[in-house]
C-alpha cells in the first residue's frame, strides 16, 4: 500500500518553464496569487487564464496531469459554489425555487470564487510540477536569505525541508515494515470504526517515533562527521543564475498584473 | 611514530562523569597507507573508539592525535574530520540529500570548496566507488551496498587521508558486504588511503594487515590476523570465534594432520589439502 512513492509531483522535462530560475518561479507564483486576488470580475481573470494556458503549454506537462491536481478539490468547489449560490444577496432574481431564490449576482460570485480556487491550485501545481524539490528548497533558501538580517533561519529551514524530503520514503518504508510485523502478531489496522482504527495506529506510531529519533541522532552525528557546521562559509553545488527568459517572464507577469487591475476597474 | 596518521596515547573515555569507562587506556597508532582492523563484540567499545578519533567525542584521559593534530583543540576539529573521514553503520542514516550527486557534494559544501571545483571532484569520487552511473538517482532506490558506496564517495570527495569504517558492513547482505569491502580495498591499494576497519566479522578482519581485538574497552590481543586467530582459546574468551577455516585447521591438526600454521581462508585450506594429497 505504501509502494511506488514519488517525491513531490515533479514532472521531469527540459522545457523552458523547467529551466527558469526557481527563485523567479516562486516570485511569479506569488505575483500570480496577488493577481488572482486583485481580479474583481470575470473579465479580469482572462489574462491570468491565458498566462496559465501559455505556461502549461510551454512546460510540456500533459493536460491530464494538471487536471489531476484539481480533483481532490472537487468537494470544496461544489460546497463553495452551492453556498455562494444560495446565500448571497442580490437584486435580480434569476430563479425562484420557492424555498429559496437564486440571484444573478450570486451566480456570478459563485463562479468567481470557484474560478479563483481552481486558478490558485493550478498555478501552484504548475510550480511543483516543473521544479524538482531539491531545486525548490534551494530557491526558497536564496529568496529568504536576506531575512537573515532579522535572524530568520533561512538556511536551517531549507536544510530541514530537504532532510524531510530525503526521509519521507525511508520512514514510509519503515512504517510498512512495522505494520506488517504488528499484523503478524494479530494487530488489526483495517476494521472497526474510525476511533478503533485510530487506536490501532498507536502500536505503529510509537515504534516509528522512537526509530525516527534514533535516526535523527545518527544523522546528526554523520552530518557533523562530514564537517557540517551550519550555513556559514558554505559553498553550493548548484548556482542559481537568472537568465534572459527569467527577465522576460517577469515582464510578462508585470503586464498581466496591470491588465488584471485595469479590467477590474473598467467594469 | 613519525608517520602515524592516527595515534592514541593512553586514551580513556566515559560517557558520564565518574561513570563506567567505555574505552580504557588504549594506545595504538596507524601508519600512513595501512589497513588495520579493530575487532570486538557488541558493546566492546569499538564504536566509541571510532568517534574519539573523529573528534565527535573528546577523550576523558589521554591524547588522540590525527595527522599531527590534537582532537581536543577546537581549531583542529574541521580539519581532522576532513582528513579522517568516517563511514557509519546504517546506510540510511548518513545520506542527507535526495539525489546521490547532491549528497556527495554535501561535505564539499560544508568545507567551502568552490563551486567550479565540485563537479570534477564529485564525479571522480563516484567513479572511484563505481557509482557514477547512479549520480542522478535517489538514495532510497539504491541497495544497501550501493548506499554505503555513496557514503564512501561523500567522504572521498573531501580528499581524506584516512577513512574510519564503523561497522559499515554490519547491516548489509553478503553481496553488499563484498561490494563495499572490495571498493575499500581498492582505495587503500590504489590511492594509499589509510583504512581503520571496525567490525565484528572475522572474515573481514582476516583481510587486514593488523588486527586489534577489543574487549570491555581494552585492547586485549593484537598482531597480524595469523597471530591473532592462532589462539582460538583466547578468542573464545572474548566471545569471538576464529574464522571457520582457522578453526578447521586447528581441529585437523589436533587430530594429527600435518597442516601448516596460519590458514585463514578457504583458498589457503584448499591449497594445503591439495599439497598433502599429492
Amino acid at each position: 500500500m505504501l509502494n511506488n512513492i514519488t517525491l513531490g509531483q515533479f514532472y521531469p522535462s527540459n522545457s523552458l518553464v523547467h529551466q527558469l530560475d526557481p527563485r523567479m518561479k516562486i516570485l511569479l507564483l506569488v505575483a500570480l496569487i496577488v493577481g488572482i486576488f486583485l481580479a474583481q470580475n470575470l473579465l479580469a481573470f482572462l489574462p491570468i487564464i491565458l498566462f496559465l494556458i501559455l505556461a502549461a503549454k510551454l512546460s510540456t506537462i500533459p493536460f491530464a496531469m494538471l487536471i489531476k491536481g484539481i480533483k481532490p478539490l472537487r468537494f470544496i468547489l461544489i460546497f463553495t459554489f452551492v453556498l455562494n449560490l444560495f446565500f448571497l444577496q442580490g437584486e435580480t432574481v434569476l430563479l425562484n425555487l420557492g424555498f429559496a431564490q437564486i440571484k444573478t449576482e450570486a451566480v456570478v460570485s459563485a463562479i468567481h470564487y470557484c474560478l479563483r480556487l481552481v486558478l490558485l491550485v493550478l498555478a501552484s501545481s504548475l510550480l511543483t510540477l516543473t521544479t524538482a524539490p531539491i531545486v525548490l528548497t534551494d530557491g526558497l533558501e536564496r529568496l529568504l536569505s536576506p531575512l537573515r538580517v532579522i535572524h530568520f533561519p533561512a538556511h536551517e529551514m531549507a536544510m530541514m525541508m530537504s532532510i524531510a524530503l530525503r526521509f519521507i520514503p525511508t520512514l514510509l518504508e519503515e512504517a510498512d515494515k512495522i505494520m506488517k510485523a504488528q499484523t503478524a502478531r494479530g494487530a488489526d489496522f483495517e476494521s472497526g470504526n474510525l476511533l478503533n482504527r485510530a487506536k490501532a495506529m498507536v502500536p505503529l506510531l510509537v515504534p516509528l517515533f522512537v526509530s525516527a529519533f534514533r535516526r535523527a541522532g545518527d544523522l546528526a552525528m554523520a552530518m557533523e562527521a562530514r564537517c557540517y557546521h551550519g550555513g556559514e562559509g558554505r559553498t553550493r553545488l548548484r548556482v542559481l543564475k537568472m537568465g534572459k527568459n527569467d527577465g522576460l517572464s517577469a515582464l510578462v507577469m508585470a503586464v498581466l498584473i496591470v491588465l488584471t487591475v485595469l479590467c477590474s476597474r473598467i467594469y | 611514530m613519525a608517520d602515524a596518521i592516527i595515534s592514541l596515547d593512553h586514551v580513556s573515555y566515559a560517557y558520564e562523569e565518574n561513570g563506567p569507562e567505555a574505552v580504557r587506556d588504549v594506545s595504538f597508532s596507524v601508519p600512513r597507507g595501512a589497513f588495520y582492523a579493530i575487532l570486538g563484540q557488541n558493546g566492546s567499545g569499538k564504536s566509541t573508539l571510532a568517534k574519539l578519533i573523529n573528534g565527535l567525542y573528546m577523550p576523558t584521559k589521554g591524547v588522540v592525535t590525527v595527522c599531527g593534530m590534537n582532537t581536543q583543540d577546537e581549531k583542529n576539529t574541521w580539519e581532522i574530520r576532513r582528513k579522517a573521514g568516517m563511514v557509519f553503520q546504517n546506510p540510511d542514516n548518513q545520506l542527507v540529500a535526495t539525489i546521490v550527486r547532491d549528497d556527495v557534494a554535501f561535505g564539499l559544501e560544508n568545507i567551502g570548496v568552490p563551486t567550479e571545483e565540485m563537479p570534477a571532484r564529485i564525479d571522480q569520487a563516484l567513479t572511484d566507488v563505481g557509482m557514477l552511473s547512479y549520480a542522478q538517482r535517489a538514495p532510497h532506490n539504491l541497495s544497501g551496498g550501493q548506499k554505503q558506496r555513496v557514503a564512501i564517495a561523500g567522504v572521498l570527495a573531501m580528499r581524506p587521508e584516512a577513512i574510519i569504517f564503523d561497522e559499515s558492513t554490519a547491516m548489509l547482505d553478503p553481496q553488499g558486504r563484498k561490494e563495499v569491502l572490495q571498493a575499500v580495498q581498492r582505495l587503500n591499494r590504489e590511492q594509499g588511503i589509510t583504512v581503520l576497519w571496525i567490525t565484528h566479522f572475522m572474515e573481514e578482519a582476516a583481510l587486514c594487515e593488523q588486527v586489534y581485538v577489543m574487549h570491555q574497552g581494552r585492547f586485549v590481543l593484537s598482531g597480524s590476523p595469523r597471530e591473532v586467530f592462532a589462539d582460538a582459546e583466547a578468542l573464545r574468551e572474548y566471545r569471538l570465534d576464529a574464522p571457520p577455516m582457522a578453526r578447521l585447521s586447528q581441529q585437523l591438526k589436533k587430530a594429527g594432520m600435518p597442516l601448516r600454521d596460519g590458514i585463514l581462508t578457504t583458498e589457503e585450506m584448499a591449497e594445503e589439502v591439495l599439497r598433502l594429497c599429492k
